[in-house]
């Protein structure tokens, strides 16, 4: 009787994770989605050095952090995946919306100090917790500048890059 | 955060600031925090773990806590006579099961004037 509620309530965990995580997860897609449009103009470089070197500007640092869990349904199936190896989808979505949402921090932050130009941005992922109740945090973080004149000096991007350049940051498919 | 007004440090990962140029190095200067999680967050964070998505206690947690390793980082750099840091990089370790230590460091220069 006993080992039958415990199963009753590992299930119920399951189906509880499962709905509720797929939910969450779609509603955070769709909310990253708005908000990558939303800030399409603020944009994330990786170089190291700003384009334009010799004019005044201000520069400050800037950064976005998100602490993340996977549901009580990708916890588990992890675990099983663990046995076989290979490829793990669940966690692949997991990661990916931590690291968009991480980025999207930092340009808000940017936009909300008067910048709409990072570069040097890195990330950096830490698990903070592992087992049963797995947590990560990723954190982006960059250089913010802002022209004294008020311009964005870009370089001519070379034909067909400035679709991505216009993204912020070349990234993969949701 | 840490620009714009007089006497103010200016805080970078860049190796450069544009238009301005390094007048004095004073070395590594580092500024860092360990901190743990509430217990009541800890139990929250864990029903949290069911249903899976952003932990935000936790966000805020590492939020703070990386506000808390620069501004240590800046006092640093300050007491030296620096008026920006430079190259900063981040380092988190979980260094026990609910605690982290965050690290920030940089180099300490002087910038001449505008």
């Amino acid at each position: 009787m006993a080992d039958l509620f415990q199963l009753g309530v590992f299930l119920a965990l399951l189906a509880v994770g499962y709905f509720a995580g797929s939910t969450i997860e779609r509603r955070h897609y769709a909310s990253i989605r708005r908000r990558e449009q939303e800030y399409r103009d603020v944009l994330a470089f990786m170089v190291r050095f700003p384009f334009d070197r010799t004019t005044p500007q201000r520069a400050f640092l800037v950064y976005g952090t998100v602490v993340v869990s996977a549901d009580y349904f990708k916890t588990f199936i992890a675990g099983l995946r663990n046995l076989f190896g290979g490829r793990f989808r669940a966690y692949e979505t997991l990661m990916e919306r931590a690291r968009r949402e991480a980025l999207l921090r930092l340009k808000a932050e940017a936009r909300r100090k008067g910048s709409k130009m990072v570069v040097c941005v890195r990330f950096e992922t830490t698990t903070i917790a592992s087992g049963w109740a797995p947590a990560m945090e990723v954190f982006a973080y960059g250089t913010a500048l802002v022209p004294d004149d008020g311009s964005l000096r870009l370089p001519d991007p070379p034909p067909g890059v400035s679709r991505l350049l216009g993204d912020g940051l070349v990234r993969p498919r949701s | 955060m840490t620009q714009g007004r007089t006497g103010s440090m200016i805080v970078s990962n860049l190796e450069l600031i544009p238009g301005r140029r390094i007048v004095a190095h004073y070395g590594i200067v580092q500024g860092s925090t360990v901190r743990a999680k509430h217990v009541g967050k800890d139990i929250f964070a864990s029903l949290k773990n069911i249903v899976g998505g952003e932990l935000k206690s936790y966000t805020e947690l590492m939020q703070e806590a990386r506000d808390e390793a620069v501004e240590r980082m800046i006092a640093e750099a300050r007491s030296m006579g620096a008026n920006a840091v430079l190259n900063v990089r981040f380092a988190t370790t979980s260094i026990a099961v609910g605690a982290a230590e965050i690290l920030a460091y940089g180099s300490a220069v002087r910038l001449d004037e505008q």
